[in-house]
């Protein structure tokens, strides 16, 4: 999900005359992250600390001449530039107050703007196309620009992207209502120049953003149609052919516009899933109202919305730049991904462009987007988005809370014991006492246990350890039952041929125990195959880490049916699941009812029930099939399907499991699912078993971890489409769910307009 | 019929007060039972649970435990006096000390010959009953270690032992209740929520039922738990059900053949059939709870738009407020002025009160309690003022109803032995007594009465069912209406054609002609018919008979779930008529309504109500008194149970 803060006002603005045009020419970041270097339409340029909202230095050029480029830092340097009436460049510090005596230098061609991006030099991009490095424009400022681009064909938007020491500078040009797309490598100085396809309105995208992303340039531009489309350039390497390369697109986006055609707008990429778009109404808001949102491309759904206040400002003609850096670690692709989205004023096309878009920056997690009479940061989040929350639901439901709760020990009733029972405990202890003075004088002491653990052999051991626990009270056994199993499993690590399985699953079962007194248990129960102790385990522990529920099922998944059978294994939980197999033996439908799963889609609803055989014939795999896993197997895998955990957590481990696992998996849980969804399968409620709710969560997972291996895995295809029918089925249940409770509220409503007062005075009917 | 204006009135704060004791005669059928208050009420459970007498409370008075002997009720209290109530006069006939300290258990013996009390010191106390009187017998000990034996004092039944008095056993909880059967069982009821069964012989334990883990537990008073068994052929003791019947805590338990009586904080009582004292389903074996008086506590001036409400302890003067609006039937109308509380007259003494009454006009309110009637003057136009009637004749000392004819010429009081005295006013305001009628018969008190409009005719009601009409140009009886079984729980005399009618506490509809002395066509023609089986189920009794002026036909009439108006020019329902028919006529057309129709119009929309009448512009006041209202204001229970037993 992602989210919009409450913003903050970084300034005002200054009207300027034409009310269309933005007070704001560009904003850039300083090299400190917290600065930005705001420049005005005219004359002006100011530092402001953005977490201040304070200026933090001031620099304007004389009364008649005007900033036609906004001005940028050079981060090698830390030196600001700015080009004033399109061929003086400057570049001043932060010391020098008076930009007039700054250093200028005079070009002999028409500066579109300057580009700098940390990692790199800045790079001056002239108006007829041509690309100079800074430095070596200021070495030798006279020297003849050449014309890259042709007549008639005028710049409407650039960036630069520093990725990887190869420097890039992208700019987008229009020639008689065709748009292309130029990449200037530098160093070698190669240039690409590719065509964009057409939209089949013939209309000018409103807006450009590029992002680095995986090692390609991704580019996304906005159509007045409200689709949004990304294209992809590779970032090194491979060097096309000659002449003008068609450019593919992929439609990421459709906004919803209405009728007619968005007049202006800015889209502006977040990251991989979001993207930032100013100028269009909202759609569950009247018109007329700008808002800044934020939409989720993988589900194209909104996440995020703010009004803006007053006019979001636009400038005529568009040229949006972009760059992107990376922090230090690129191969980590840690995701400082910093975008700049500038549109700004080219006095020579105001002809040309009679749209306005508006405007917005994107810094460093905030938007900059100027509005009304003021420039506004908003801070904003994207998360990202999984299937898993998508659906809504990532923690498991608090079942079989009764068991595991009483696990971790409270110190209150540690220290104090339970007040009302009191007499009752004191009773208990003296009696406890007095029968272990009866019992057998070889009964020995914690700490005589933990001795003969480490040495004893294996039977005395396991006598002792349950004679010890059968014996003690609930209140030593808590301090004791740590230490005994710590001990038995330091030993058994240590000595392969050591292994109690009876005592450690006696500890297990006084509940005083849980995984982080003992954290090597689990994992020497997987290694022995010792499954019953690990069920318990699954069963009682509160606080198992994901990687090690992970490894369970890895370990339950793999095993060989055959191997488990024989296991004895918790009488309720087979019990529960051999329920569960017959029920489906049984022949699954009653009075010919076929639950609303098979069908395909809703309209099917509609028609007359089809006779089964052709549904069969239509959807094979959805009929019953047998348990895909043996009975224990699956014993073992509802243990881990109702085991606590947090999806993201559990997300990086699920990675693990290869694709036959999965798959085996999925279609287990796929058969639970079916038969929790058959009528004819009735949970027996004292038996603890996985919920619908659980198993859902599991395939979420599941897919999330692996959807693109799934996707291209032969065998799972029917898998994914049952699947995506029980994903449908329960959106249909959902959106039932939702109507109903909206009739519910009206219910409620009505019951509250019937409220009486005190006195009344109303008309009634008799016939 | 179309379009009624209603004032939907709920600011009547009526507030009942629990339930303290009750005594059952198994003789006569009548209930008798104890209020917090000190008011006693007698129900009789062979007339469809009327509630026929009410005895009003007293201050002082608190009454623990009620008795019958005979026909005879006797109470006892916290005050440590025993009282005898005057059942004819509605009042305390004598009450004496017992020297004990507070009581808490009054019981008589089979024979009817002796009382036994137990008071907080520990002692029983026997008392002789005489015809008049009781007489003070002898005081038995406490024995030490062992409780009183009823076989001792010739008690056959059962004796209640104040709860001072420890069990056989020692025990850290206390014990509550203790009752002593004659096969020496006892039974005791004990804070832990136990109810144990003893061997008086022998000492020892037969029986243990664990009622309730947490609550304190009366077993004869709380939560309905009873073994209704007191009968010995099986030797154990079998916890038969429980129920469930009350919020609160329940005070008062008793026993009739075929069912549970209960009452307690939450101020209703509840009769609950055993139902397998009944072959099959009928109106006697429902669930039936009495939450209101069966009498009215408010009174209504038609023609100025004013109530006067009934506390024990003060009267409320209200005036309705107005509307001008018109509006769609289920509209709220905009209210012009609001409802005005005019006047709050608190009563003098400890008395509380029984009756009052508000002339038509608006103009004299009078009310009385069981030592004095008192009249006041009203001004209720511009100032309000009320001017106590100073001299009032001195025959009028106490009245059980009061009335005012319509003209507000004349009250009319029901005193004692089933007279009516009849008060005029003269012309200097003051009222002077013009005329007693003395009761024909019946010397029962009188608990309604009804004036005609045009001054002429009295109807006066009293609990042995009789009805005698009045001529009040002839200051003479006139007729005395054919006594019917059932006891009339309203009645009222048309404006015009001066029919009386009455309806009574099984749900009969009668229509008599004052004048021709004999019953109307309608009615015999409703009586042949028969009434609907639907209106005959219900069960609360009707409590209020007016008229519409405008048209002679309807008759408005209500009881606590629903008002009816009566249209006698429409053709009776008979079996197979759906009765509620309201729903069904608002879905037909104009056109098929008419043949639908029958004489009964029922509104359910208004519940809980205590007062619906008509006033002289045509509106209908409706009182309502909503039950969740009453139950909010009561204290919280002691322990209140969450889940099932």
């Amino acid at each position: 999900m992602a989210a919009l803060y409450e913003g903050f006002t970084l300034c005002g603005l200054v009207p300027t005359q034409n009310a269309s045009d933005s007070a704001i020419q560009g904003i850039e970041l300083d090299g400190d992250s917290d600065h930005a270097l705001v420049t005005d339409s005219t004359r002006s340029v100011t530092l402001y600390k953005v977490s201040d909202q304070k200026p933090l230095g001031s620099w304007t050029v004389k009364q008649g001449q005007l900033l036609t480029c906004p001005a940028v830092c050079n981060f090698q340097t830390k030196e600001y530039v700015v080009v004033s009436d399109n061929k003086v460049i400057r570049v001043w510090k932060d010391e020098d107050f008076n930009l007039d005596r700054a250093f200028k230098a005079t070009v002999s061609a028409d500066v579109w703007r300057v580009h700098s991006a940390p990692g790199g030099e800045p790079v001056v991009l002239f108006q007829r196309g041509a690309v100079r490095l800074l430095d070596s424009l200021l070495s030798a400022p006279q020297q003849p620009i050449e014309d890259v681009l042709s007549e008639e064909e005028v710049i409407r938007w650039s960036t630069n992207i520093v990725a990887e020491k190869q420097h890039f500078v992208l700019f987008t040009t229009e020639q008689k209502g065709e748009h292309f797309l130029y990449v200037q490598r530098l160093n070698p100085n190669t240039l690409q120049k590719y065509r964009l396809e057409r939209e089949d309105s013939r209309s000018a995208p409103l807006s450009f953003s590029a992002s680095l992303r995986d090692k390609h340039i991704n580019l996304l531009y906005l159509y007045p149609n409200g689709c949004v489309y990304q294209s992809v350039v590779a970032a090194r390497g491979y060097v096309g052919p000659e002449g003008v390369q068609a450019l593919p697109r992929s439609l990421r986006l459709r906004l919803p516009v209405g009728e007619g055609e968005l007049g202006a707008a800015s889209a502006v990429a977040l990251d991989e899933a979001h993207v930032a778009v100013v100028g269009m109404p909202h759609p569950s808001a009247r018109t007329g109202k700008d808002f800044l949102c934020i939409w989720n491309t993988n589900f194209q759904t909104l996440q995020a919305g703010k009004e803006m206040a007053g006019r979001i400002h636009g400038q005529v003609g568009i040229r949006i730049w972009s760059y992107i850096f990376f922090a230090s670690n690129f191969n980590q692709m840690t995701l400082y991904l910093y975008l700049a989205l500038k549109i700004h004023f080219t006095p020579i096309y105001i002809n040309d462009h009679s749209f306005i878009s508006p405007q917005v920056w994107c810094y460093l997690g905030k938007l900059f987007v100027p509005h009304g009479k003021a420039l506004s940061v908003i801070p904003y989040e994207c998360q990202k988005s999984s299937l898993a929350s998508a659906l809504g639901k990532l923690r498991h439901a608090g079942i079989a809370v009764s068991k595991s709760s009483v696990a971790v020990p409270s110190w209150n009733t540690l220290l104090h014991g339970n007040q009302p029972q009191g007499p009752a405990k004191i009773v208990a202890t003296r009696k406890s006492k007095l029968s272990r003075k009866s019992q057998s004088v070889q009964a020995l002491t914690v700490d005589q246990v933990l001795k003969l653990i480490k040495t004893g052999p294996v039977d005395e051991v396991q006598r002792e350890v349950e004679a010890l626990v059968s014996r003690g009270d609930a209140q030593d056994l808590q301090l004791s039952v740590g230490q005994l199993a710590c001990h038995l499993v330091a030993r058994s690590q240590a000595e392969t041929t050591f292994y109690t399985p009876g005592a450690l699953a006696q500890l297990v079962r006084t509940q005083c125990l849980c995984h982080s007194v003992c954290p090597d248990l689990l994992l020497l129960a997987l290694e022995h195959k010792d499954y019953f102790l690990c069920q318990l385990c699954l069963q009682l522990f509160p606080d198992i880490p994901e990687v090690v529920t992970c490894a369970c099922l890895k370990t339950f998944i793999s095993v060989p049916d055959g191997d488990v059978e024989m296991v004895s294994l918790e009488p309720d939980s087979v019990s529960f699941m051999e329920g569960l197999v017959v029920a489906g033996a049984r022949g699954g439908q009653q009075n010919g009812f076929s639950p609303p799963l098979f069908e395909e889609d809703s309209c099917d609803a509609h028609h007359q029930p089809k006779p089964t055989q052709h549904q069969d014939k239509k959807n094979p795999t959805l009929q019953l099939e047998a348990c895909p896993v043996g009975l224990h197997k699956a014993v073992l895998l509802n243990e881990v399907l109702q085991t606590p955990y947090s999806d993201n957590l559990l997300l990086p481990h699920l990675k693990d499991l290869n694709t036959q696992q999965v798959i085996l998996f999925l279609q287990y849980l796929q058969f639970v699912y079916l038969k929790y969804s058959q009528d004819v399968y009735t949970q027996t409620p004292g038996l603890r078993s996985p919920t619908v709710t659980q198993v859902i969560d599991w395939v979420c997972l599941l897919l999330d971890a692996h959807f693109t291996v799934l996707v291209m895995a032969p065998d799972a295809k029917g898998l994914l489409s049952n699947l995506n029918s029980f994903v449908k089925s329960q959106v249909k249940l959902f959106s039932e769910l939702g109507k109903i409770e909206g009739s519910l509220q009206g219910l409620h409503k009505m019951k509250l307009s019937k409220d009486i007062s005190q006195y009344s005075i109303e008309v009634i009917e008799l016939f | 019929m179309g379009e009624l204006k209603v004032h939907r009135v709920r600011f009547f704060d009526y507030m009942p007060t629990a339930i303290r004791a009750m005594a059952f005669n198994a003789h006569t059928e009548r209930l008798a039972l104890a209020r917090m208050d000190g008011s006693v009420e007698i129900f009789n459970f062979t007339d469809h649970y009327f509630q026929e007498k009410v005895i009003p409370g007293k201050d002082s008075r608190s009454i623990e435990s009620l008795c019958w002997v005979g026909g005879r009720l006797f109470s006892a209290g916290l005050n440590g006096e025993i009282a005898e109530y005057d059942l004819e006069n509605l009042r305390p006939k004598y009450s004496l000390e017992a020297y004990g300290g507070p009581i808490w258990t009054v019981i008589s013996n089979t024979q009817g010959t002796q009382l036994a009390i137990g008071c907080e010191d520990g002692t029983v106390k026997l008392f002789e009953v005489l015809e008049e009187h009781i007489q003070f017998e002898r005081n038995l000990d406490r024995q030490k270690g062992k409780r009183n034996s009823p076989s001792d004092c010739s008690l056959t039944y059962r004796l209640l032992v104040d709860r001072g008095i420890g069990g056989s056993k020692s025990r850290e909880t206390v014990v509550w209740s203790v009752a002593f059967l004659s096969d020496h069982t006892v039974v005791s009821g004990d804070s832990a929520g136990k109810v144990q069964v003893w061997d008086g012989h022998t000492g020892t334990l037969v029986k243990t039922h664990l009622v309730t883990k947490w609550d304190v537990f009366l077993p004869d008073l709380a939560f309905q738990f009873i073994a209704p068994t007191l009968h010995q052929q099986d030797k154990e003791w079998v916890r038969t059900r429980t129920f469930k019947n009350h919020t609160h805590d329940v005070r008062a338990l008793a026993e009739i053949e075929t069912a549970i009586v209960s009452g307690g904080m939450d101020t209703h009582l509840v009769v609950r059939p055993l139902l397998e004292k009944f072959d099959e389903k009928s109106h006697a074996s429902g669930l039936r709870k009495i939450h209101f008086p069966h009498r009215n506590l408010v009174s209504c001036a038609k023609k100025a738009g004013l109530l006067l409400f009934q506390f024990p302890g003060q009267l409320e003067l209200w005036r309705l407020g107005d509307s001008d609006g018109h509006g769609k039937p289920g509209d709220r109308l905009p209210l012009k002025w609001k409802p005005e509380k005019l006047l709050l007259l608190k009563r003098k003494g400890e008395d509380h009160i029984c009756c009052s009454a508000l002339s038509s006009c608006g103009g004299w309110l009078a009310y009385s309690t069981v030592s004095s009637v008192r009249i006041y003057r009203l001004q209720t136009d511009n100032n309000i003022s009320i001017t106590k009637v100073s001299k009032l004749p001195k025959v009028l000392r106490s009245a059980h109803q009061l009335c005012f004819s319509s003209d507000s010429s004349k009250m009319f009081a029901a005193s004692s032995q089933s007279s009516v005295l009849v008060i005029a006013l003269t012309q200097s305001e003051s009222w002077s007594h013009s005329v007693t009628f003395p009761s024909p018969g019946s010397r029962q008190p009188i608990h309604l009465m009804t004036t005609s409009v045009d001054g002429k005719w009295l109807a006066a009601a009293n609990s042995d069912c009789e009805i005698h009409v009045y001529n009040l140009q002839k200051l003479k009886l006139h007729c005395i209406v054919p006594v019917y079984g059932s006891c009339p729980s309203a009645m009222g005399i048309h404006p015009t054609t001066n029919n009386l009618t009455m309806v009574h506490a099984d749900q009969q509809l009668f229509e008599y002609s004052i004048v021709e002395k004999q019953y109307t066509d309608w009615s015999r023609k409703l009586q042949k018919q028969g009434l609907h089986n639907v209106w005959l189920d219900r069960d609360t009794p009707v409590t209020h008979v007016t008229f519409n002026p405008k048209n002679p036909n309807q008759v408005v009439l209500h009881d606590m779930h629903m008002f009816c108006i009566i249209d006698q020019s429409l053709p009776l329902p008979d079996q197979k008529t759906q009765f509620y028919n309201q729903m069904t006529l608002r879905s037909l057309s104009e056109q098929e309504r008419p043949s639908h129709l029958h004489a009964f119009k029922i509104c359910k929309t208004f519940q809980d109500l205590l007062c619906v009448s008509l006033l002289d512009d045509q509106s209908l006041v409706v009182v309502e008194r909503p039950l969740l209202a009453i139950t909010s204001q009561l204290p919280a229970p002691v322990r209140q149970k969450k889940f099932a037993t």
